[in-house]
């Protein structure tokens, strides 16, 4: 678990990145940070890992607030994906992945064998761990940071926009394959995006930031879907334009009616209907059909 | 074009390789004295020169310091020196020169090679737990080594030319000839000796060149058609975008 205390963070210019934000991150769970830039939601993330300091306020790992952790051993804990990979250019794939055991003292034909067993769990062929980060392309070497970030074996992982530069398919088929890891290995994730259709595939809890981490709403994607807390909220989730909403097309000599959206523009077929499990992300995704 | 002839007639003498004044013993000297002051230069700018990458701070103080340090004449340089430091102790006076000579390059190769990483990629490190020990090691000396080296070979460059000044003040080196037959007018002799300079100077930075090549980390040059190649002031970024001196 992950507990935010009242954290601010103004910067030595006088920005305020983080205004007094407390919220607490369920063990287990994936909690997505989504706001637009400047929202401070990487600000807070790289709090957990004290890649930044809380000028206000207290981040509690499992009771302990990380200010009393030494840095260095807490980051070796705690699994960073972050945008573009930041893999280290002039190592081998696999010794990338290997980086952290390494660090943490196990020894290398270890570590590389555990890092090969990495690669195949993230969905990457064991022959690329030979290769170099820059022969790999963007897609691949975010599963390989995703691959570097588990090897250490982390019960919370940071993800920093992870799949930002990547284009949309390939941004699609990672955040499916993310899912399919979450419900394998269930690690407490922490992920900041500024796409919401991102926020709701991956999350089970969504917390939406205005400008200066200042949070608007926070739910399952479900809540607040249905429920947008103000304006804002419903702008940003794209309620507000009418993108949420969806409609049912009854066709004559068809049973299954056509899901539209609000100009008429079909979306798909309605299979059956679905019992809303209570905080499930996936039952929510693609908006609800008014 | 007699006086080519004569020059390389006056090199290729057999006499060159005897006596006092041998080639050899010449060339030894001069290999010396430019080995010396860029060890000594190296030792003393690299660390320094590391601090102020990997901090970040400082780095003004430094651009200023090596630009107004490569504006520095040699020649006026070492003769001062040599009158700060005393004639009887002609050669540490000398060595001191050159190694003030050297510093300014080997600094500012030092210091923009890791400059010139990307920080995302130094931010990665540290994220991953990496001590900053660690991440000077690991990942800002390797990446950063082409361009230090490059530092180094300008350093080299500089030194190798200038220590022929050094038989002005007594202390041998290729320079002698030059001294020696100025006054005497043996045009063959300066222009042998001054040929033998160049191509000293040629061959130092041909190595340095080639140990640049080698030095870029091999998952930077995979997957990239283009090389990166040195040149003065300051040789492209192995990554990044190459440093502005402001």
């Amino acid at each position: 678990m992950i507990e935010f205390r009242s954290v601010s963070k103004q910067f030595p210019d006088g920005t305020v990145a983080v205004d007094d934000f407390s919220h607490v991150l369920p063990t287990g769970k994936a909690t997505v940070l989504v706001g637009s830039s400047g929202s401070g939601k990487t600000t807070l993330l790289r709090m957990i890992n004290r890649m930044v300091e809380p000028t206000g306020g207290q981040v509690l790992i499992d009771g302990t607030d990380v200010a009393k952790l030494d840095r260095v051993r807490l980051r070796r804990s705690i699994g960073y994906v972050l945008q573009a990979a930041g893999l280290l250019p002039h190592r081998r794939v696999i010794d990338n992945v290997a980086t952290v055991p390494v660090l943490n003292g196990v020894r290398k034909a270890e570590a590389r064998e555990r890092a090969y067993e990495l690669l195949d769990k993230v969905g990457l062929d064991r022959a690329l761990g030979e290769r170099y980060p820059s022969q790999l392309s963007g897609g691949q070497q975010q599963r390989v940071g995703v691959a570097r970030a588990l090897a250490a074996d982390p019960e919370i992982l940071l993800m920093d926009e992870p799949f930002g530069a990547v284009d949309p398919i390939v941004r699609a088929d990672l955040q499916l394959e993310l899912n399919r890891l979450q419900r394998e290995l269930g690690k407490t994730i922490v992920f900041v995006t500024h796409d919401i259709d991102e926020a709701f595939t991956v999350a089970d809890q969504v917390v939406i930031f205005r400008k200066g981490g200042v949070v608007a709403q926070a739910g399952t994607p479900a809540e607040i879907l249905a429920h947008p807390a103000d304006d804002f909220v419903a702008s940003f989730v794209g309620a507000d334009a009418g993108r949420r909403s969806l409609q049912l097309q009854h066709r004559p000599g068809d049973d299954r009616p056509l899901v539209v959206d609000r100009d008429g523009r079909p979306i798909g077929v309605l299979e059956s209907t679905v019992e809303a499990a209570p905080g499930a992300g996936a039952s929510a995704q693609g908006g609800t059909a008014t | 074009m007699t006086l080519v002839l004569d020059a390389l007639a006056w090199l290729f003498s057999p006499e060159r390789l005897t006596g006092s004044n041998a080639i050899p013993t010449r060339l030894l000297e001069h290999l010396f004295y430019t080995g010396i002051s860029v060890l000594v230069a190296a030792l003393i700018a690299i660390p320094v020169g590391y601090l102020i990458g990997h901090t970040g701070r400082g780095r003004e103080l430094a651009v200023s310091i090596s630009g107004a340090a490569r504006a520095l004449p040699s020649f006026g340089l070492l003769l001062v020196v040599v009158l700060l430091v005393g004639t009887t102790r002609a050669p540490l006076a000398a060595v001191v020169a050159f190694v003030l000579l050297a510093i300014p390059s080997v600094l500012a190769g030092a210091y923009s090679g890791i400059e010139a990483i990307d920080r995302r990629i130094i931010d990665a490190a540290r994220a991953q737990g990496m001590t900053e020990w660690q991440i000077l090691l690991r990942v800002e000396v390797p990446l950063g080594l082409p361009l230090l080296l490059g530092g180094l070979r300008n350093a080299a460059l500089q030194v190798v030319s200038t220590v022929t000044l050094a038989a002005y003040i007594g202390l041998g080196g290729l320079g002698i000839y030059i001294f020696r037959a100025i006054p005497l007018r043996r045009y063959d002799e300066m222009l042998g000796s001054a040929i033998l300079i160049v191509v000293l100077a040629l061959v130092v930075d041909a190595v340095f060149a080639l140990l640049q090549r080698l030095s870029v980390p091999r998952g930077i040059t995979a997957g990239r058609a283009t090389r990166t190649r040195g040149s003065t002031p300051g040789p492209r970024a192995p990554m990044g975008s190459p440093i502005a001196y402001k």
